[in-house]
Formats: C-alpha cells, sequence, structure tokens
C-alpha cells in the first residue's frame, strides 16, 4: 500500500485552499482527491459574482475565485487526481479510492483532511403530496444543467425555498428567458443573504412568498402546476390559503447537508446540529490526524470563509504530521438554544481563536455572551443577526487563560 | 406471428413468459409503458408471504404457499436478491391474540412450514425496538423479502435471452379474432398470436372485454409508503404486521434488501386507474401507525414517498381462467400476488397445457441471468481485473449507491434495455441514494443520450412526455 503524508479528499474550494495551506507549511507529500473531471467543485457552476469580496476585496465569480487557488496548485505542483471517487476511510488512516485508470486503489496517510462539501436536501426529505413527475430539480442540479450543460431544464418556474442557490437559479432562469412565477420560504424570513433577495429578486419583480409552502405536486408526466399555501406559526399549512400556479419546473433550495458519509465510516464523532464533525480549534476531529473543513464541516455562506476555515486545517495537519501539535487543555463549548451551533466545538489549546456561530432566528438587539460556570469571558452587543449569515466571536489568549472548568457557554441575551 | 402474446410486463407476466421460454415456442410480451414492471409491481410491499394469510382453499393461498416455496430457487436462478428475514405478526390485546391464533391455524391448514406463537419476552428478545404495548405475535419463518422490480427486470431478460421478444411502448387498444388468430393491435402496430395471457394488472378487465368476456371488474387499490435512509435499515430485522382486522393488514414495517426501512400501505379504493399520487392524509397514517408498532423511528430520515396501485378484483380470490380454449386470463392478481408469481407462472403452463398447444420443453433453456448486481458481489481484486479490461466501471456516477458507469451501460445494452432515466435507476440503483439523484441524474441523462444516439432533449424520466430538460439555453446549440 501506497504511504502518503497528507492526503485531501475533495478538490474544490476547501480542499484547495487546504493543500496550499499545507504546501506553504512545508510538507510537500501532498496528494488531493477529486471526484470531478476538473478542481473547483461547486465553485465551477457559479458563475454570478460576489465571491472574495471578504477574502480578496474583489468581486470575483465562482470560477474566478477557483481559478485564483488552482493556479497555485498548478505552480506549486501540489499533485493532484481528477475523475477520482473516494469510497472509505479508515480511523487508521487507510483511504480506498477508485478511478478508470488505476482502479480500486488504497493509500496509507499520516494526515486526511476531509474536504467533501456538501449536498442538496432532496424533495423526498419534505414529504410534499402529490405525483413524481419530471420538471423537480434541486437549485443546484438545476444550476448545473444551465451552467456547465448548457440544457434548459423549463421555462415556468417556482422555486421552494429561499436558500442562496434558489435566489441565483430566480434569476438565472430569468436571465435564461424563464417566467419565474415566485420563491416560496416556509420560514418567516429568508434562509439567503439579504443582497441576493436583492439582487436576485427584488430586481427582477420576482415575487418572495414568506411562510408559504408547496403543499401538492401536479403532472403525471411531466409537472403541470403546484399548489402552494400559506403555513402557521407552527409550519403547519393553512388549507384555505391554497392557490394553484401552474408550473413546468420546481426548484427546490431547501437546505444544504454536509457530505459525511466517509466522516461517519471512520466512526469520526458527529455535530448533531452541523451534520459535520466535531472539531478542535485546528478543525481535528475526535480521530487524530483526520482533520475536517469547508461545507463538509458546516455549511457556510461565503466561500471565503471556507478558505479561511480550509487554511487552518491545512496548517495543523502538518503540524500534526511533524509532531508539534499541543493540545493542553480540553474545554467543551457548548450553546443555547438561540444560539444553533458553533465551530469549533472544542478548545484544545491556548492560542487565539476565532469562533464561528450560526443563530436560530432572527433577533435584534441582543448580547452575545461567552461565559464560564462562573463569570461572563467575553460580551459583545449586535443590533441584528439573522440565521443566513454566519457571525464570529475572538478569543484571545487572555481569554482563554481566564477560562475556569470544562465547559463554556455562548449564549444570546435579549 | 407467435404462439403466445402475453399483455402485462408486470411480475406475473414476467414469470409467466420465463415459464414459457422453457418450450419451444415463439412469446411475446406487450406492455403499454415504457419499461417493464411499471404497475403493481413497481411500487409494493416487497414480501415474501408466508401464507397464513388467504382463506383455506383459495387459489391465493395454495399459490401463494407454491410460491413462497420455490422462490429462493427462483431468485437464485434470475440472480435475484432474496432475504429471508422471517416476519411477524405482533397483536396488542385479547382480539387480537384470538385472531394470532385463527391466522396460525391458518397456517397451518394452507401448508406454511414453521410457524410459531411468540409471548411477549419471545417477541421482544426477536426485535427489541417493538412497542412495549405488544403482547403477543405469530412468528412466520419463511417469511422473506424480495425486491419486485429487480424480479421482473431478470425474468423478462431472462425470458428474452431464451428467445422471447419483449415489446414497450404497446397499449392494447383493440384484440380481433379471425380465423383462430388473435390480432392485438396498438394504435401503432398489430401483433398476432394463437394464445393470448391476460396478465394487464389493473387493465386486465378491459382487455378481457376486448374478447368478449365481461365476467370480472378491476379496480385501484391505492397504497403509499414512506422509504427511510440505509442507516435506520436495522431498526427491526423482520417484517412487521400488525393482527389484520376487518379494516384491513395496517401497515407493515420491514427492511428492504437495499437494506432501507419501508412502511406502508396505506390502503383505499379509487376509480383513476392511473392515480399514485401520495396525500398528506396518507402520510399521516402511516406515521401514527408504525409510531404505535415500533419504537425510535426517524421520521426525520424518509428519503421518499410514493404509491402504488394494487389491482383488485370482484371476485375475492385471484382470477386466473381459460376463456374460449385460447385466451387466460390471469387477473385481480394483488397481494400475495408477488409471492404467488412462480406458482402462478406454473399454473398458467398448466392450464395451457389442456389446450391444443403443443408444449415442448427447449433444448437449450437457460434458467440462469448474471445477476445485475454481479459488480458489487466482487472482491477488490475481481473488480479490479474487471476495472483493467473495461475501465468505465471505475468511473463512479452514483455515489450514494457506488454504482460505476460500466453498470449503468449494462443496464442499457442488456436485456430488457433501459431507455430512460428510471429504468436505469430500477436496474442499478442510481438515484435511490440519499441524494436521490441530486449528483449522478445529470450524467445519467448524457449517458443514455450518448448510447442511444438521441437528442439529449428526447430523454425521458419515465416514457411518454416527462422530458427532463426542455432544450439548450441561449446559445447552449453551439456546445
Amino acid at each position: 500500500m501506497k504511504s502518503i503524508d497528507l492526503v485531501i479528499i475533495g478538490g474544490g474550494p476547501a480542499g484547495m485552499s487546504a493543500a496550499i495551506s499545507a504546501y506553504k507549511s512545508g510538507t510537500r507529500d501532498i496528494l488531493v482527491l477529486e471526484r470531478d473531471a476538473s478542481l473547483g467543485g461547486i465553485l465551477q457552476q457559479c458563475i454570478h459574482n460576489g465571491f472574495g469580496l471578504h477574502k480578496f476585496e474583489e468581486e470575483l465569480t465562482g470560477p474566478e475565485y477557483s481559478w485564483k487557488y488552482e493556479k497555485q496548485i498548478l505552480e506549486f505542483k501540489i499533485p493532484y487526481k481528477l475523475n477520482t471517487m473516494v469510497t472509505e476511510v479508515t480511523k487508521d488512516k487507510i483511504i480506498t479510492a477508485v478511478n478508470e485508470q488505476d482502479g480500486i486503489f488504497q493509500i496509507k496517510a499520516k494526515a486526511i483532511i476531509l474536504a467533501m462539501g456538501c449536498r442538496e436536501r432532496p424533495k423526498g426529505a419534505l414529504n410534499i403530496s402529490g405525483t413524481r413527475p419530471a420538471g423537480i430539480y434541486s437549485a443546484g442540479t438545476a444550476q448545473k444543467y444551465v451552467n456547465i450543460k448548457g440544457y434548459m431544464p423549463g421555462k415556468s418556474v417556482v422555486i421552494l425555498g429561499s436558500g442562496d442557490i434558489g435566489l441565483i437559479m430566480a434569476r438565472r432562469m430569468t436571465l435564461e428567458g424563464a417566467d419565474v412565477k415566485a420563491v416560496c420560504e416556509l420560514m418567516p424570513y429568508s434562509s439567503g443573504l439579504a443582497r441576493n433577495i436583492e439582487q436576485c429578486l427584488s430586481d427582477f419583480n420576482i415575487p418572495l412568498k414568506l411562510s408559504h409552502t408547496v403543499v401538492e405536486i401536479h403532472g403525471k408526466q411531466r409537472l403541470t402546476g403546484v399548489t402552494i399555501a400559506k403555513v402557521e406559526e407552527n409550519r403547519i399549512p393553512i388549507l384555505e390559503t391554497k392557490e394553484y400556479i401552474s408550473c413546468d419546473t420546481l426548484l427546490l433550495s431547501v437546505g444544504l447537508i454536509p457530505e459525511n458519509e466517509l466522516t461517519k465510516f471512520a466512526g469520526i464523532e458527529l455535530d448533531n446540529i452541523t451534520g459535520g464533525a466535531v472539531v478542535d480549534q485546528s478543525r481535528e476531529t475526535s480521530v487524530d490526524g483526520i482533520f475536517a473543513c469547508g461545507n463538509a464541516l458546516h455549511v457556510h455562506d461565503l466561500v471565503d470563509y471556507v478558505s479561511e476555515e480550509a487554511e487552518i486545517a491545512g496548517k495543523s495537519a502538518v503540524e500534526y504530521i511533524n509532531n508539534v501539535e499541543i493540545r493542553d487543555i480540553n474545554i467543551d463549548i457548548k450553546t443555547d438554544g438561540k444560539i444553533s451551533y458553533t465551530v469549533p466545538q472544542k478548545i484544545t489549546s491556548i492560542k487565539e481563536t476565532d469562533i464561528y456561530f450560526r443563530v436560530s432566528g432572527v433577533y435584534k438587539n441582543i448580547k452575545i455572551n461567552l461565559k464560564d460556570s462562573e463569570s461572563c469571558i467575553i460580551s459583545r452587543i449586535k443590533q441584528k443577526v439573522v440565521p443566513a449569515e454566519m457571525e464570529t466571536i475572538r478569543l484571545t489568549v487572555d481569554d482563554i487563560r481566564k477560562i475556569k472548568g470544562k465547559t463554556i457557554t455562548l449564549e444570546l441575551e435579549d | 406471428m407467435y404462439d403466445i402474446v402475453v399483455i402485462g410486463a408486470g411480475v406475473i407476466g414476467a414469470m409467466i413468459a420465463r415459464g414459457l421460454s422453457k418450450y419451444d415456442l415463439s412469446v411475446c410480451i406487450l406492455d403499454m409503458e415504457s419499461d417493464v414492471a411499471m404497475g403493481a409491481t413497481r411500487a409494493n410491499s416487497a414480501i415474501i408471504h408466508a401464507g397464513y394469510d388467504a382463506k383455506e382453499g383459495s387459489l391465493k393461498a395454495r399459490l401463494n404457499v407454491r410460491g413462497s416455496e420455490i422462490m429462493p430457487q427462483v431468485a437464485k436462478e434470475l440472480g435475484v436478491r432474496y432475504i429471508n428475514n422471517g416476519s411477524i405478526v405482533i397483536g396488542f390485546n385479547d382480539d387480537d391474540a384470538k385472531e394470532i391464533k385463527n391466522l396460525y391455524q391458518r397456517g397451518i391448514s394452507n401448508g406454511v412450514r414453521n410457524l410459531s406463537i411468540l409471548n411477549k419476552d419471545e417477541l421482544r428478545k426477536l426485535e427489541p425496538n417493538i412497542s412495549k404495548t405488544a403482547i403477543c405475535a405469530l412468528y412466520a419463518p419463511t417469511g422473506a423479502i424480495i425486491c419486485p422490480y429487480e424480479l421482473t427486470v431478470a425474468a423478462v431478460g431472462n425470458a428474452m435471452d431464451n428467445g422471447s421478444d419483449l415489446k414497450l411502448n404497446f397499449k392494447v387498444e383493440r384484440i380481433e379474432r379471425c380465423e383462430d388468430v388473435y390480432e392485438i393491435s396498438s394504435a401503432k402496430e398489430t401483433v398476432k398470436a394463437k394464445y393470448v395471457i391476460n396478465a394487464a394488472g389493473l387493465y386486465s378487465d378491459e382487455i378481457a372485454k376486448m374478447v368478449g368476456d365481461t365476467s370480472f371488474n378491476i379496480h385501484p387499490r391505492k397504497g403509499e409508503y414512506l422509504l427511510l435512509d440505509k442507516e435506520c435499515g436495522g431498526l427491526v430485522s423482520h417484517t412487521i404486521f400488525r393482527t389484520p382486522t376487518e379494516m384491513g393488514k395496517g401497515i407493515l414495517i420491514s427492511p428492504t434488501v437495499d437494506g432501507n426501512l419501508l412502511l406502508g400501505p396505506t390502503s383505499v379504493d379509487l376509480e383513476d386507474k392511473s392515480d399514485v399520487s401520495t396525500t398528506f392524509e396518507g402520510v399521516g397514517k402511516i406515521i401514527s401507525e408504525a409510531k404505535a408498532d415500533v419504537e425510535n423511528i426517524p421520521f426525520n430520515k424518509v428519503i421518499t414517498s410514493f404509491s402504488g396501485l394494487r389491482a383488485t378484483g370482484d371476485t375475492g380470490d385471484f382470477i386466473i381462467n381459460l376463456f374460449k380454449g385460447s385466451f387466460i386470463n390471469v387477473a385481480g392478481i394483488e397481494s400475495p400476488g408477488l409471492t404467488a408469481a412462480p406458482a402462478i407462472a406454473e399454473y398458467v403452463v398448466e392450464l395451457l397445457g389442456k389446450t391444443e398447444i403443443n408444449l415442448k420443453k427447449k433444448a437449450k433453456f437457460n434458467p440462469h441471468r448474471k445477476p445485475t448486481r454481479f459488480f458489487k458481489e466482487l472482491s477488490i481484486d475481481e473488480k479490479n481485473i474487471i476495472i483493467r479490461q473495461n475501465s468505465k466501471y471505475g468511473k463512479i456516477i452514483c455515489r450514494c449507491e457506488g454504482v460505476s458507469e460500466g453498470e449503468i451501460l449494462d443496464s442499457i445494452h442488456t436485456n430488457p434495455k433501459a431507455t430512460n432515466v428510471d429504468a436505469v435507476k430500477r436496474r442499478t440503483r442510481s438515484g435511490m441514494g440519499r441524494c436521490q439523484g441530486g449528483f449522478c441524474s445529470s450524467h445519467i441523462l448524457d449517458i443514455l443520450a450518448r448510447e442511444l444516439s438521441m437528442p439529449v432533449e428526447d430523454i425521458t424520466k419515465s416514457g411518454g412526455v416527462s422530458n427532463i430538460i426542455i432544450g439548450k439555453t441561449k446559445g447552449g446549440e453551439q456546445l
């Protein structure tokens, strides 16, 4: 069996950034395994702009953002294999993969970075009544048809879910000549970025129907229409508000799920809320030497943060390989109900740390408090927080030194 | 001119055609749909019933028990997965306990082997997640699970490998009889045959009427199902039924051969023979009944819901008879029809033996078919030998189910050939996993277009006008 210092699973934004960071930290024996025919992951089909504002202070398209990293991979001659599917990862860091040239092969790695990205939640998970005709796509699949393959999925469209891909596709389908009749969102607020609601819906007069859902699908062979209805606060449809919309296409943008089949197989501890691994500041999982980053760890709203997170994972993996990793404390970060999760979930060394977190609802004029059993370590005032936008709070070395006990709690105070 | 035309390529037509392909006869199977197994066979409980349900002395009882006995051998020959997981009927009260004793007695008289009645502790030991309020159970160790469309595809494929023809998209509109020959016509085409076997499922009454037989009617009885992720397949290991009441058999909870967990079916009589929609009420009923029977069902792991239509006859039993010496009805095949299918095929051959047809065994009948899943069952070294010969087996198209392009190409080029996305899905499981085709469907669309030399716009999800894309984007025609 071949041995390699660092194997990175996934050649999207997270995998590429992790590889470059590991290279810059001194490791040369790297292999990136990518299932697609080229590097770049989902960015390849995100031809709209808006990427890189945070990281590069310029507005790039997905492929442009991706190229900034791909260029470095080529320049540094970091090895990668395309069209290669990883089918198994074990606790002992043995990777099984398959492609057309090598067949099924195994690699023993010193460290692994999981950067598989995420997938879209399918329709089945929603249990919508009615038929199961052609014409129902997840928004990302439709995006691939339109932007990569040049295929048009349909001409009159309803979108369920106001996630960012759904919003982007509302605009994209309109530009391609389709009639986007409505975007329905189950929640009373959108799960997409404010700028996308403005630029993708408002600018094209596409109605955003908050607290609405699709209750029935019609059409035996191809979709002929959907019935939508308003929902009560408990998200139960109000049947008196039923409304039929004729359409040949239904796009679903109802959430993203970290891709973690491999993580589960390796017996790595998962966070029930994020759907990704539980990690410490180094983005190291519960299995020593296996790291996770990007949307495989938790779903991000901006790729810029994915790149940053992957840099941490890449650098940390090299520290692990070189045996210079420091783990001198063990503190769990808990949340209250209003904050749905944090990443990392654990503090294992005394170093400056950004804690990323997401809130579970829209809250205004609140305080974010980080407390240990006795006192409040950090408190920040925020005017408004929304679930669509990830927040951060910085823990300094001094803050960490102040912590007494094994647990700290991140809370939201009205 | 064929000796025999079989109308309907569901599991019944498929097993009959395969049975007939053992003889020196020319056989053609007709089906109105774009693929085999598209009626009741596509969506049912996928259970091989032990045989304690049907009334003593009925055709259902006899053919169920015989079918259950011979199914393991049939499955083996056809390379189809058959898992003998055993069935359990659970009871919650004294009335149920009484009915369970009745089922036990009926099973014994029907000839079902190894039945036993379990007390609360024995039941809990077999199935730890059964509701704590269940007090007793009937245990049928001969109960089993199978994949109905895998069986049907294999049976039609085997019949074709042994010389039978298959004509899909052939909706029979009229049958005429001229000088001892049946002329069976669709809007576009006519085929002739000396004998006709009517295995048209929901439409078998309409087919019978075309030759003047008005002795029975068929109506659709809808059953809705929920399918849960493979993570949940281990929640129960047996197929769990509740005690039947006057209201029907209720829903069952069962692992599938693919390791998913299946919940359903509901039971609602309809008039529309094409209504396979799912309903809010149906899903609600499944959830509330399943919860009462088995604890800890993770309903957030539902990956899809679907419904199927039972072809319910008006006689209470299977309707299998010879009409005018050359037309055989095989109708009203509702539960336990899947189980009985191979026994029904034997029975139909028996009925044909009473006609003037010459039943002479073929010299070279091959009962075996290469399993659709042959690649999956190989060791890594064996797989690598195949990948070296054909690298397409090294290219994974469906990551959830681990399906390679090689397997997809097999499904498109092996009898009965898949011509649309759902047909590929039923043969390979591509798109059946937890992402439900989000990742692989665009690849499969392109592979189908390439292999069938068709424009991509003409590829359908499931035949008819179920086209997946409507054309190219602006400027897309240059791609």
